[in-house]
């Protein structure tokens, strides 16, 4: 063969080479499921130290959640506009040392209900008998979500309601019923809102509380007068609701500061979440939006900065659905979740794994996105995440839900959403441009993720292994240990579907702790407390929060998993007010319930 | 044959694209990336040129293939971007009948990618933040140069055809006409009307047979949107263009008689 016929031949074998290659590549791809089908609990029990047992009927939990029906305007695409709404929190609302769970209904005339701990593995649900059930009356909106905070330092956690339609503020009277207050504490008639995270911004000891709008807030999606409601842009969109803080005056009443101290954006928010991440003292505010990038605002106590591009997170628009912090490397330092959309060979988002650049600290923190090379990148049609250790090993894992619209399993909308969402902000802006649903499914019935967190920048993907199989449309994620046994159980709220009840067994081999605050000078909910615990040559961080993931509050104490024989050196807590406090080698395998000293 | 002048516009107009885009709208989700695309698009053609032509080719053309799939792929991982400008640009040298090279490498190298990597890579391609003015920029100044470069009855066909297809379309399928318009005002078409379909390397020669293709692709790209493909643009295009080029070496390689019956 000539020379040139060799090169030739080379050349077409380095072709064919290339072509393969995305091949190869996909089969190394991390976030394949590791295992096709659910295995054994034993399996489970011994491969990944815990599994995930779905209980909710038996707990005597029948929650069925139902999306809104808004104007009639929208019908041909109501399965994509009403596709919000479920949402879960956790809270002890009467101070019995038993979490219970507050779930909210999404369509008008639907109730939504709060399950009391019973405490004997069973709930029982007592909203409409303590005024919080019938809050979707006609005219007022329906529900989005729910965060619990003692805004006025009581004792107990009263209930912050968001909705499409009027927010509603709930005063806990000593756990035996609730007062609306929504009128006395100022809030507005409307928002439509889908995320609220409460935070003392001031440090002043009282709670303050951020919503974030979605919809513009003069929307009233029950009577329209216009069919141009949509994003101006799928990932540029700035016309959607206004942000609001809320500052706690005392006694009752909020005065909104958001202009003043620096907060204004018009983005559609999804997702919010606040927490120290720079060791300042001062909780900064992470906003995770849809159609566009997120905003992360550092706060010095006074005002908030928009840092979003100086840090990095905020260069590349996506579609932002939920926002968790988890000190996933045991440094005390936090990494930043947030979930967004992907869909093999037509959107490929991808979710943002935010790591703080070693070096860069304080006010100069860099992130970078590491979710890919962690493996905890591809979730679907990504919503509520929550980091949690769910095998008490010593490393925060991660649970994700995911799922948009699960109708037709053979016929898919992505072709005409992908048309719409590409198009000019004339065409994509208005309902009325948008192709009819016609029972098609969008991204839905995707499996869940749980990622396994080696501690040494992996994460695995064992969801159907430790037995989550299910295929709705989940939404919102909180982690709770339900019946005080030192692990964390996995409760989700479904989209048009039943909320689960995942119960955690663990080996027990795996030790843990759990820290409950009470602060004093601080708010009494304690949230934005910090506790870092000190182990095995290890620290992790955690912050008491008012709000995270997607429409989710976890449990108000924090739970460290220990792994096997445990030294646990001291646990520092940081109060929001400022004071610190050590405890030297604490026990493990129980809850310290710490007062603030005074 | 382009002038030295006019060679120069592609590339100057692309890259005008892309920094109006990422000044204005961010468009570029990483400059490593885009960077990554545009050095291995150069280095593969440098490198194959000097091989196979036995000269430092011009890199005009492997900055455009790779300035275009910079922009035209998305993907949160790096390999993509160098994988597909490197099929891109080897495309030209591997597929080719008579001397020619018989596919838009960037068409050639985005297709393979779609098709091949579809869990890591996408083109849905939102870039301009979907906004008027920064459309009709990009229309009216590739307009502009088109017609200045004897193409424009090219990329005319197209749109033409496009719209009146949206129109059949919606008619079909009872979706809104302007949900069917949609494609077309987004920055993906600018792209491939503007470069792809007009690329002097792999189009016909005559200026209806442009045309013809050109009414060809949008057709073939009608009957896939009604299957909906997503990427029925680059798919129709991957299909069309290379079957016209060798239906044009067939004809060229007929006796001149029958070449002119054929014609006929």
């Amino acid at each position: 063969m000539k020379p040139a016929g060799k090169a030739r031949l080379i050349l077409a074998l380095v072709f064919v080479v290339l072509l393969i290659i995305p091949f190869l590549l996909k089969q190394r791809s991390p976030g394949q499921f590791s295992e096709p089908a659910p295995h054994a609990r034993q399996d489970a029990l011994a491969r990944h130290g815990f599994y995930l047992e779905e209980v909710a009927r038996q707990a005597g939990i029948s929650f069925i959640h139902h999306a809104p029906t808004l104007d009639h305007q929208l019908d041909s695409i109501m399965p994509e506009i009403a596709s919000l709404g479920a949402a879960v929190s956790i809270v002890d609302f009467d101070h019995d040392g038993w979490p219970d769970i507050y779930v909210t209904n999404s369509c008008v005339g639907c109730e939504n209900a709060l399950y009391r701990n019973l405490g004997d593995g069973t709930f029982r649900d007592v909203a409409a008998e303590l005024g919080v059930a019938d809050v979707n009356q006609p005219g007022t909106g329906v529900s989005m979500g729910a965060v619990w905070g003692d805004y006025d330092n009581d004792g107990y956690e009263d209930l912050l309601l968001i909705k499409w339609g009027r927010p509603e503020l709930f005063h806990n009277d000593h756990g035996h019923g609730f007062t609306r207050v929504t009128e006395q504490a100022g809030l507005p008639p409307w928002i439509n809102a889908n995320t609220a995270v409460w935070f003392d911004y001031d440090g002043d000891g009282l709670l303050d509380l951020f919503i974030g709008g979605y919809y513009p807030e003069n929307l009233d999606l029950w009577h329209l007068t216009t069919t141009r409601i949509m994003p101006e842009s799928f990932e540029y969109a700035k016309n959607g609701g206004r942000k609001y803080l809320f500052h706690n005056l005392g006694h009752g009443k909020f005065e909104e500061v958001s202009q003043q101290v620096g907060i204004s954006s018009r983005r559609w928010a999804l997702a919010a979440g606040a927490a120290d991440l720079r060791g300042s003292g001062h909780p900064d505010l992470f906003i995770a939006n849809d159609y566009g990038v997120s905003e992360l605002f550092f706060n010095d106590g006074h005002a908030f900065h928009d840092v979003s591009e100086q840090t990095g997170v905020g260069f590349a628009p996506k579609s932002g659905m939920s926002v968790g912090f988890g000190d996933i490397f045991d440094q005390g330092k936090y990494a930043i979740y947030v979930s967004n959309i992907s869909e093999d060979g037509i959107l490929i988002q991808g979710n943002n794994l935010w790591v703080p650049v070693d070096g860069a600290g304080g006010n100069a923190v860099k992130y970078e996105n590491l979710a890919r090379d962690f493996g905890v990148e591809l979730g679907g049609w990504s919503f509520g995440a929550q980091f949690g250790d769910l095998n008490n090993d010593g490393t925060l894992d991660l649970y994700l839900t995911n799922g948009y619209v699960s109708l037709d399993r053979n016929r898919s909308y992505w072709y005409d959403f992908s048309k719409v969402a590409g198009g000019n902000s004339t065409i994509i802006g208005d309902a009325k441009n948008w192709p009819a649903f016609d029972g098609r499914s969008l991204a839905g019935y995707q499996s869940k993720h749980v990622w396994l967190n080696d501690g040494a920048g992996k994460f695995t993907e064992v969801s159907s292994a430790v037995g989550v199989t299910d295929t709705y449309d989940g939404r919102a994620v909180a982690l709770a240990d339900l019946w005080n046994r030192g692990v964390l159980d996995v409760v989700v709220a479904n989209q048009n579907g039943p909320l689960l009840v995942y119960r955690n067994s663990v080996v027990p081999e795996n030790s843990w702790i759990e820290f409950e605050l009470e602060g004093t000078t601080s708010n009494r909910s304690a949230i934005g407390a910090q506790v870092t615990l000190f182990w095995n040559g290890w620290q992790q961080i955690q912050e008491v929060s008012g709000g995270s993931g997607f429409s989710a509050q976890n449990q108000r104490r924090l739970h460290f998993g220990l792994g096997r024989a445990p030294s646990l050196t001291k646990a520092v807590i940081r109060w929001p007010s400022g004071k610190t406090q050590t405890i030297i080698a604490p026990a493990t395998g129980q809850l310290l319930r710490i007062k603030e000293p005074a | 044959m382009l002038s030295l002048d006019n060679r120069y516009v592609p590339p100057v107009f692309i890259t005008l694209i892309l920094l109006v885009g990422h000044f204005s709208f961010g468009i570029l989700e990483s400059y490593p990336k885009t960077g990554l695309a545009i050095v291995t698009s150069i280095c593969v053609e440098l490198a194959l040129g000097r091989i196979f032509v036995h000269k430092w080719l011009n890199p005009v053309s492997a900055y455009i293939t790779g300035i275009s799939v910079g922009i035209l792929l998305r993907s949160p991982a790096f390999w993509p971007y160098a994988v597909c400008s490197a099929i891109s640009i080897t495309s030209k040298y591997v597929l080719r009948v008579k001397g020619r090279h018989l596919w838009n490498p960037s068409n050639f190298g985005v297709s393979a990618m779609l098709f091949l990597a579809g869990s890591t890579v996408a083109s849905l391609s939102i870039q301009w933040g979907n906004y008027l003015w920064p459309m009709l920029v990009i229309w009216v100044l590739g307009s502009i140069i088109i017609w200045r470069l004897r193409r424009f009855h090219i990329t005319g066909t197209y749109v033409v055809a496009f719209l009146a297809f949206a129109l059949l379309r919606s008619w079909v399928t009872g979706s809104p006409w302007l949900s069917e318009v949609a494609p077309i005002t987004g920055p993906m078409y600018q792209l491939f009307v503007f470069f792809m379909i007009t690329d002097p390397r792999t189009t016909v020669r005559s200026k209806a047979g442009q045309c013809a293709v050109a009414f060809a692709v949008a057709s073939l790209e009608m009957i896939l949107r009604l299957y909906q493909v997503v990427y029925a643009p680059y798919y129709a295009l991957f299909v069309v263009g290379p079957t016209a080029l060798l239906i044009e070496a067939w004809i060229d390689s007929r006796p001149p008689d029958a070449a002119k019956q054929a014609l006929a």
